[in-house]
């Protein structure tokens, strides 16, 4: 149980996110869910790179165990993927808020819904 | 001499560097040469590889970069499938960036136009990205590099909605980027490389254990949002329809394409084919779902008010007959799906092209620009005869008239059904192709038998739109009866998939 630690966090991270996306309508919140997610994938690249003991990849003749060093380049990657999407994505929400006048998804439904009827009498 | 052994790299540099050059430069004149030309320079690039890939080794390129051997370094290869996607992707862009200069004049502010040209270089040059690449992590990083510039792209339509639309796709889309780098994720813990083709070797001993399944799983379904298959399309009607006219063609030509290669792939030259095919439903999952969207898709079409979102619906459908090729698992049905990529983008991009120059007609100058709903479509094709010709021509072309470049795709994917022995499949594939007789016989109703309203002149679009989407649709008459280049090229791609996937 204790040695897949880390993968029970992970999958714990992945539904929380995936859940907080489909079940929140506020678009803030969906962005948080969002991120949340995308955390669950550092964690899985991440945590398996990790030997315990080891050391930077170093080359020198104390040193011999080392962690692996690509999957932290890898998600170094991933977070600035991640940061772009999450300021994208916010300032969508902006644009949103000051075109609709709010960050609800039920709401902002309704006002389209209202608009697409209009178009199409 | 030596500039020809780098087009793979140039291929993906040359756009890459136009972008952040268009924002340098902030001026939405000197933005559109520098894109336009990089554009070109791509497609020079995408034709000299696909003549270079007929003589090569093995007849895959294989590039890399920094000199650093795979499976270290990172690997760009082009077979025949990859230099066919990346003919149509860096083809369109060359076609659809002369267009947008007159297109987006009243559909964007001016001091943004410059970001729009920004934003066209880095789609290209992600979509393009994700076609060479021989590397798992790179077609992610690729993916984003795409999907983050079309979120933006279809931001900048001038009604509201499309801020709405693109938000919606930037939640799905995160979704199903982040599915495809689990995906990725397991396979690197499996095998512990990245590289595709070293990958796929490894995978040969492992097959069938669990992470693998979950990483098939994961991609699949990642992938299949992006594609927009049947029910994951959601994100799509509205991000087209309110996306501006030049971007909506060019996404729905290329985007929803380079997923379906990414998803052909991984299945056939990464899992291969024993794994996706024989040890797993998966074929009957798409081929039901294929079903669905022919059917259910292009049937919500016919309801449609909105021409724009009428032919999203449409790509939905259609998105349909590629994915069902697919799931025959035979040389003939991939080949049927690789020749439908081509021939519904060319076609779709002509209808958008087209009703893009159609919304500019309608319009009352220095008023908004107007919704082409149906009702203001009535009489059209007196006031823009060749905009309604040509769109009546590519309509023709979807529903797969013998003559257009649809024709030859549904051929090829009937003679697939039958040589698996599924007959009733090609009836459901005349069946949803009524479908398509019927969506498109309502343009052609309206704009050809009802009355033009009174004190209507002619009022044809901008050359610098119509040539662009004539040229496409001379394509799609083209492609329709010199069938040489495209199935030639589709059969080669597929006898190579399916050489390499055993």
């Amino acid at each position: 149980m204790l040695e897949h630690f880390s993968h029970i966090v992970t999958v714990f991270l992945l539904v929380a996110g995936l859940f907080i996306v489909i079940a929140r309508g506020n678009l803030i919140k969906k962005l948080v869910g969002l991120s949340i997610l995308q955390t669950s994938v550092y964690l899985l690249y991440i945590a398996p790179g990790k030997l315990l003991g080891g050391t930077a990849p170093i080359l020198a003749p104390q040193l011999s165990v080392y962690s692996n060093p690509l999957p932290h380049v890898l998600i170094l990657t991933a977070i600035v993927v991640g940061v772009a999407t999450l300021a994208l994505g916010l300032a969508l929400a902006v644009r949103i808020r000051e075109a609709y006048d709010t960050i609800e998804e039920d709401e902002i439904l309704a006002l389209d819904h209202a608009a697409d009827a209009r178009e199409g009498s | 001499m030596s500039l020809v052994l780098h087009l793979p790299a140039l291929q993906v540099v040359l756009p890459l560097i136009s972008a952040p050059l268009a924002v340098l430069l902030r001026h939405g004149g000197v933005a559109f040469a520098v894109v336009t030309a990089a554009a070109w320079a791509a497609f020079a690039c995408a034709i000299g590889l696909w003549l270079q890939v007929g003589q090569a080794e093995g007849g895959v390129i294989s590039y890399h970069i920094g000199s650093w051997p795979p499976p270290w370094g990172i690997e760009y290869r082009v077979d025949r499938l990859a230099s066919f996607v990346l003919l149509l992707v860096s083809g369109m862009a060359a076609l659809v960036l002369p267009y947008s200069r007159a297109s987006i004049e009243r559909e964007i502010p001016r001091e943004l136009h410059y970001l729009y040209y920004a934003m066209f270089g880095l789609c290209l040059t992600g979509l393009l990205g994700i076609t060479i690449t021989g590397d798992a992590f790179n077609i992610f990083v690729f993916l984003e590099i795409s999907s983050l510039s079309t979120y933006v792209l279809i931001a900048l339509g001038r009604d509201r909605r499309a801020l709405a639309a693109a938000y919606r796709y930037l939640i799905m889309g995160s979704i199903g980027a982040t599915f495809i780098v689990i995906g990725i994720g397991f396979l690197y813990l499996m095998t512990g490389t990245l590289n595709l083709v070293d990958m796929a070797e490894r995978l040969r001993t492992i097959e069938s254990s669990r992470p693998v399944l979950a990483a098939l799983a994961f991609i699949t379904v990642g992938v299949s949002l992006k594609l927009a298959l049947f029910p994951l399309h959601q994100w799509l009607p509205n991000a087209y329809t309110y996306a501006p006219s030049a971007a909506t063609a060019f996404l729905a030509a290329t985007a929803t394409k380079v997923s379906v290669y990414v998803l052909i792939r991984f299945w056939f030259s990464v899992f291969g084919e024993s794994l996706v095919f024989h040890k797993l439903p998966l074929p009957q999952i798409l081929l039901l779902l294929s079903l669905a969207a022919m059917f259910a898709a292009s049937f919500t079409a016919i309801f449609q008010d909105n021409l724009k979102r009428l032919f999203a619906y449409s790509s939905v459908g259609q998105m349909g007959y590629i994915t069902l090729g697919m799931s025959f698992d035979s040389v003939n049905g991939l080949d049927a799906a690789i020749l439908h990529l081509f021939n519904h983008g060319i076609t779709k991009a002509a209808i958008f092209l087209l009703i893009g120059g159609l919304v500019l007609g309608l319009a009352k100058p220095g008023a908004v620009l107007p919704t082409p709903t149906f009702d203001r479509l009535a009489g059209l094709a007196k006031r823009m005869p060749f905009t309604c010709f040509g769109i009546v021509l590519a309509g023709l072309s979807l529903i797969g008239v013998p003559g257009t470049a649809g024709f030859i795709s549904k051929w090829y994917l009937i003679l697939a059904a039958m040589e698996a022995g599924k007959f009733w499949i090609v009836g459901a594939i005349l069946l949803s192709s009524l479908l398509a007789v019927v969506y498109v016989w309502r343009f052609v109703e309206v704009a050809y038998f009802k009355p033009a309203p009174e004190g209507s002149v002619r009022q044809e679009a901008p050359l610098s739109m119509l040539i662009p989407a004539w040229l496409l649709v001379i394509g799609t008459i083209w492609f329709g009866l010199d069938t040489s280049f495209t199935v030639g090229t589709a059969t080669e791609a597929a006898l190579q998939l399916v050489r390499v996937g055993k």
